[in-house]
């Protein structure tokens, strides 16, 4: 997997011409959306039993593919490791990377990236083994952290620990599977991640109940698609499928009632459910698609992490801004 | 008939037809295709990027680095640089491969000859750990290696002890560090001159044999001035050595020398799986002497363990040496399956990362490829003089 993802890249730059590929016609042309998901992380992007991938991150994609092909179910995904996402994105391998990815200045300055938004507002907490006894994380001097390879998570805690003069032993995994195995093997005292992966992994663990996660929320990680840079069109209809969800939570329009409010007398509704389409490079019923077929922002939240999944994590800052939250889009006129 | 001959005499030919010419012509010619070639792809690769705003060339290698590593040979910090990062990476490679081609000759040598041997148990247990471990693949004996013996491990708390100054658990294996004190610049200083005496003993005993044919006791001499003098350079000083023993923290063993378990499992396994080839090449190498050498040296009155020494070993060794290159490169490039248990070697660190934090994918893996190359040349550089000094010299 990561040989291919390199040889792609090398050979992409090395025998590729500059001009920038037109995302949308390829996608058209393919009829599928190619889509950049993690090797497997609950609520976020994972396969569920039946081999569908499922999660937060996920319905970003096949709101993109409702959007531009109509059907929500026309994605392939790509599971790839934190180290290989980036590079398998330059080379053309997928479309969108929507897999749990911190939106930095670097990232977004130097890799040839553009971030389409914020579709999960998170932080790296800790966490601990509930024998240590450990209350806080000031508390764990001189302890040996999990950790994924790749991540803005090894800088935040390098960072952390040396503002604390605190002393700490890094191990470094591939994967985030790898960090939860090295964890419960008792290799290292305590995991750091997002905190939403630290509830995701820790219904991994054979006693979920033996670990504690710390109240420290140590960076800001605001989550979001990322998309090539140079394909401004593509990049403005990732964007707006995010938005149209979150607009569409906003003005109630759900799954359920999509139909329904098709017909509504509301201008700012009426503008939701079509007619904007083509300034997009869309049909005109793409938002429509969206919600009838992912659903909103809300229903996709509550469905993937929070109330209606086993992680039953809370909206905090990914509520609507009008409800004390963050998560707040662009009109949509 | 000399207007014959002179017809037959080819006279110079024109430049174009001229053989060597035309050879050095298309060698030329070739040499020209591939430099465009070459320039041609970089050109491109810097425009491409270029054009999708990644950004290039070798400057973020003074860039602070800002993340930790788990083992490094050298001082490392987060506030160290990008550049030092290939640094520690490369160091890291370079000590698995050594103690692991170190280990892996030992072992294969043993199990090799063990495999030859008339002890029918010795013999068969040989051929079975050579099967088993050959036929698996590397990376799930080091999975195994890593994981199952990771989880068999006690905790920090409930370490495995000897004489409470060596600890074995979860965390690795502790062992106490020497401190040397003022003074012991003059045991080392001893060690040295024992070498140097050994090597001029030797000299002089062959000499001495050759002339009168009398046998002088080399190795027990060797062993008494490399070993024995520095010893005695060491009590007469008054021993200025202490022990940095390991202290259980809060958390972890703080003082001693710590050997992570991601080094353990992996040079275990890389070790062990070369070793099993090693120990064929080197069953091959011996049974390559024919009997008969055997029979005429006990003919002429030598021991077994004389002509083991003296005519088996050094005739198998020109067979033994050559495959034992291709084991050594094997294990030099298998090393960088240390990524899959996080034991931070240039492909994990660097390679992984380096290359995530900045992105710089064409620079950072042409680095780690030129590491890889570099070391598989120098290790075949070696192994090919090795040869030419152990091949059969005619006279």
């Amino acid at each position: 997997m990561r040989k291919s993802v390199f040889l792609g890249l090398a050979a992409a730059v090395m025998f590729g011409t500059s001009a920038s590929a037109d995302t949308l016609e390829t996608v058209i042309k393919n009829d599928h959306v190619k889509c950049g998901v993690s090797t497997g992380l609950a609520g976020f992007s994972a396969a569920d039993e039946k081999g569908d991938w499922q999660g937060i991150d996920v319905d970003v994609c096949r709101a993109v593919a409702a959007a531009t092909l109509g059907d929500a179910s026309k994605v392939k995904y790509t599971p790839l490791t934190a180290k290989e996402r980036f590079t398998a994105l330059q080379s053309g391998e997928i479309d969108i990377l929507s897999r749990n990815t911190t939106w930095t200045l670097t990232r977004d300055a130097s890799l040839g990236l553009n971030f389409a938004g914020v579709n999960y507002y998170d932080g790296q907490g800790f966490m601990v083994s509930d024998k240590l006894g450990v209350k806080s994380a000031l508390e764990l001097d001189g302890a040996a952290v999990c950790i994924q390879a790749g991540t803005t998570t090894e800088l935040n805690l390098a960072d952390y620990f040396k503002a604390n003069n605190m002393e700490y032993k890094a191990v470094t995994y591939d994967t985030s599977d790898q960090t939860i195995k090295g964890f419960e093997a008792g290799r290292c005292d305590m995991l750091t991640s997002d905190q939403s992966q630290l509830y995701s992994l820790r219904i991994k663990l054979a006693k979920p109940d033996e670990a504690v996660v710390l109240p420290e929320v140590i960076s800001k990680e605001p989550l979001g698609p990322v998309v090539r840079q140079g394909d401004d069109k593509w990049f403005n209809i990732v964007k707006w499928s995010l938005f149209a969800m979150v607009n569409a939570e906003e003005m109630g329009v759900t799954k359920a009632n999509a139909k329904e409010m098709k017909d509504s007398k509301d201008p700012a509704i009426q503008r939701l459910m079509g007619g904007q389409g083509e300034k997009l490079g869309l049909s005109d019923d793409w938002s429509y698609n969206i919600v009838s077929q992912v659903g909103n922002y809300g229903e996709s939240f509550e469905a993937n992490v929070g109330s209606g999944s086993p992680l039953k994590i809370g909206r905090g800052l990914n509520a609507l801004w009008s409800k004390g939250g963050l998560q707040y889009a662009p009109p949509i006129r | 008939m000399s207007t014959q001959q002179k017809g037959l005499t080819p006279g110079k030919p024109p430049i174009w037809n001229d053989p060597h010419y035309r050879a050095l012509f298309f060698q030329v010619l070739l040499i020209i295709g591939l430099g465009v070639f070459l320039v041609y792809i970089v050109n491109n690769t810097l425009a491409n990027m270029e054009a999708r705003g990644i950004s290039t060339g070798f400057a973020f290698l003074n860039e602070r680095s800002g993340f930790d590593i788990l083992q490094s040979l050298v001082p490392f910090s987060a506030d160290s640089t990008y550049g030092k990062t290939f640094i520690v990476g490369l160091l890291n490679t370079l000590l698995i491969t050594a103690l692991g081609i170190i280990l892996a000759t030992i072992l294969g040598f043993i199990i090799g000859v063990a495999r030859l041997s008339k002890n029918w148990l010795i013999a068969k247990l040989a051929t079975i750990f050579i099967e088993t471990f050959r036929n698996i693949p590397l990376l799930i004996q080091i999975f195994f290696w890593y994981f199952v013996v990771l989880r068999a491990m006690p905790s920090a708390r409930d370490s495995l002890s000897i004489a409470d100054s060596f600890f074995l658990n979860v965390r690795g294996m502790y062992i106490p560090s020497p401190v040397t004190g003022d003074g012991f610049i003059f045991t080392t200083i001893a060690f040295v001159i024992g070498i140097i005496a050994a090597f001029i003993m030797r000299r002089w005993a062959r000499n001495r044999q050759f002339a009168t044919g009398e046998q002088f006791p080399v190795f027990w001499t060797a062993l008494g001035l490399i070993f024995g003098l520095p010893l005695l350079v060491f009590v007469l000083t008054g021993s200025p050595l202490t022990w940095d023993l390991p202290v259980l923290e809060r958390f972890n063993f703080a003082g001693g020398t710590r050997i992570i378990p991601e080094l353990l499992a992996l040079l275990i396994a890389l070790s062990i799986y070369t070793a099993a080839f090693i120990a064929e090449i080197v069953r091959s190498g011996i049974l390559a002497v024919s009997h008969g050498q055997t029979e005429a040296a006990l003919s002429v009155g030598l021991t077994p363990n004389q002509n083991l020494r003296l005519v088996v070993i050094p005739q198998a060794m020109r067979v033994i040496i050559p495959p034992m290159t291709s084991q050594y490169l094997n294990l030099a490039k298998n090393s960088s399956l240390a990524t899959a248990i996080g034991y931070p070697d240039i492909v994990s660190v660097f390679m992984g990362t380096t290359l995530n934090q900045t992105g710089q994918a064409v620079e950072i893996i042409a680095m780690t490829m030129a590491v890889y190359l570099t070391l598989s040349l120098t290790i075949s550089v070696f192994m090919n003089w090795y040869n030419a000094k152990m091949a059969l010299v005619e006279r």
